[in-house]
């Protein structure tokens, strides 16, 4: 196989994932998402039977690069309105659970 | 008022199933009025909506205010292309003041403080915005039965699913609620349910639509389009959407002088007797239903006097798989913006940071959302990363290789939209990458950000049955000419839903 790495369906470690992925996972639904993703990855590693030595992998579909803009300020911060639609929020700050104790 | 709205000038109804073109013509000339237009388009909608649910947001306020101004412009005088049009727009598309959900809880109460560019022109042409079209959550379907707001029931059938992920606008144009609307394709969510719902619908190049203000799902793939009633309407629609916009960094600077002049002359005629359109075998064995209908658009477009010969894209089974670990590892990536901080639905009484972001999110997505995530997540993840989606984008590569190679001797390709017609509610939800096949004959022109159209061929069974034309990056010119000519030779694109109601 082109890529070397080991690769096999059976190998997910779907808690590792969700933990990545910032998504709580238990019970039911985990069995499922768990099942679900190895028939995915499965359907995936159909492109280990594609050989690509040598073949650069292309990022943007017409294999454009980042097109760049002088370094000015071009939006005015209207932080009111955008903060109107955050679940909670006060004095311009986004407010979450105390993290330092 | 009834949905025959106005006369047409040749004392023919106009309706919400006139062309964008008749219906210019009718209000420039003071045959109806767009508040009128707009009366009935609504009208039509609130009577059609509970058997379809193609609208998550219907704003008759706003629209007859629109549609009032609409008037004046007429009026006075100033009108642009679109001017006192009703269109709808899917819901991934943030208009100011409008609640634009995605289809998503995540987002069900968001309100987008600014307006996606793409429809800010078609409301600078005159358009109205009548409301926002259902979709697959975060576009992520080809059935739009992932919406949070309920599946969308297709016209020609009203068990079966209209395709997805912009099965809305395509169920909405099909209906005759609106005579176009909008949607994005990013492996097939405008052409698939285009084809399922037995209309016109064209992905244009990357690049060619700013996605500025579109919800990002793949970012790489991603485009905004629309679905019309005929291609000379979805031209004209392309003609306002499209141009350079220096807040989408991936927009294109490409100037096309002939899109340009399609308000003022139509997409042209097209020199068919230099034309050649290829057809690729690997397309054609994807077909289960409607290949007679596939062939009988070949010989249409043959007997127009373009040659059609085979040609051979050998890396386009790979497309399928290489694309599942693209746009998962994309969405992953766009979609850690949903934390529960900012906007979007949070979980109540978070004990922690981490457990606010963690149950935000999961209480905020649907299941298909949390699969395309994992499987970016995995993808993209340590040890995993050389294997999964640096190999996918080198195949990516290959299949635009084997696109580009084609076009080296040929002008257009012609391909099956859909392996099938619209298939029933239910059908595939219960198994993923049964549903990851729908979109076999359309990710492979994502992967490579061409132009395509899908364009109605007849009915398999008294279903639609779509056509797919593919043209090189930027010549749309090509593409909508071919499909204008296709559609001057044959109707299909004039067959009506079997609907409850309909005039």
């Amino acid at each position: 196989m082109a890529c070397g790495a080991d690769m096999d369906a059976d190998d997910i470690d779907i808690d590792h994932l969700a933990r990545l992925a910032a998504l709580r996972l238990a019970g039911d639904e985990r069995l499922a998402v768990e099942r679900d993703l190895r028939r995915i990855i499965a359907l995936v590693d159909e492109m280990q039977a594609v050989d690509t030595q040598g073949v650069d992998p292309l990022a943007h579909p017409l294999d454009a690069t980042q097109r760049l803009r002088a370094d000015e300020a071009t939006e005015r911060v209207d932080r009111e309105r955008y903060q109107a639609g955050a679940p909670e929020a006060r004095d311009g700050l986004y407010l979450v659970p105390r993290v330092v104790e | 008022m009834g949905s025959t709205s106005c006369q047409g000038w040749s004392n023919r109804p106009m309706t919400l199933f006139s062309s964008l073109r008749q219906l210019a013509d009718a209000l420039g000339r003071g045959d109806c009025t767009s508040l009128e237009l707009t009366a009935a388009a609504l009208d039509r909608a609130r009577r059609l909506d509970e058997a379809l649910n193609c609208f998550i947001t219907l704003d008759e306020e706003r629209a007859m205010a629109a549609a009032k101004a609409a008037d004046r412009r007429l009026q006075g005088g100033s009108a642009g292309p679109l001017t006192g049009i009703p269109l709808a727009h899917k819901d991934l598309f943030c208009i100011e003041g409008w609640l634009t959900t995605c289809a998503s809880k995540m987002l069900a109460t968001f309100t987008a403080p600014y307006t996606a560019t793409a429809i800010a022109r078609l409301q600078s042409a005159g358009s109205v915005t009548l409301g926002k079209l259902n979709m697959d959550e975060f576009a992520m379907g080809s059935s739009t039965e992932t919406s949070h707001f309920g599946p969308t029931a297709n016209p020609w059938a009203l068990q079966r699913t209209p395709g997805g992920s912009s099965g809305g606008s395509a169920a909405c144009v099909a209906a005759g609620i609106t005579a176009a609307a909008t949607g994005t394709d990013t492996g097939g969510s405008i052409r698939q349910p285009a084809s399922f719902c037995g209309v016109t619908g064209l992905k244009p190049t990357y690049g060619r639509v700013s996605r500025y203000g579109m919800i990002a799902f793949a970012s790489s793939l991603d485009q905004g389009g629309v679905f019309a009633r005929d291609v000379e309407d979805a031209a004209l629609l392309l003609s306002v959407m499209a141009g350079f916009d220096p807040r989408d960094s991936t927009s294109s600077t490409h100037r096309d002088p002939w899109l340009e002049s399609v308000p003022e002359s139509g997409v042209g005629r097209l020199a068919s007797g230099s034309l050649t359109i290829g057809l690729a075998d690997e397309f054609f064995s994807e077909i289960n239903e409607g290949e007679q209908r596939i062939d009988e658009a070949r010989r249409a477009l043959e007997a127009l006097g373009i040659r059609c010969r085979g040609v051979s894209l050998p890396h386009i089974r790979a497309a399928m798989p290489a694309y599942y670990v693209i746009a998962g590892a994309e969405a992953s990536t766009n979609l850690s913006r949903y934390d529960g901080v900012r906007f979007g639905h949070r979980c109540e009484q978070p004990a922690s940071l981490t457990d606010l972001y963690e149950r935000s999110r999961s209480e905020g997505f649907g299941a298909e959302v949390k699969r395309r995530i994992l499987t970016g997540t995995y993808a993209l993840s340590a040890g995993y990363f050389d294997a999964y989606y640096l190999k996918a984008q080198k195949i990516r590569r290959l299949v635009a290789g084997d696109f580009a190679a084609a076009f080296g001797e040929v002008d257009l390709l012609l391909a099956p939209t859909t392996p099938g017609t619209a298939f029933r509610r239910g059908q595939l939800t219960d198994n993923p990458t049964a549903m990851y096949q729908q979109d076999v004959c359309t990710i492979p022109v994502n992967l490579a950000g061409l132009p395509s159209i899908s364009l109605p061929c007849g009915p398999h069974e008294g279903l639609p049955v779509g056509v797919q034309l593919i043209a090189r990056h930027f010549d749309e010119r090509r593409l909508l000419q071919a499909g204008a000519a296709f559609q001057q030779a044959t109707n299909w694109h004039e067959a009506r839903p079997p609907l409850e109601g309909a005039p």
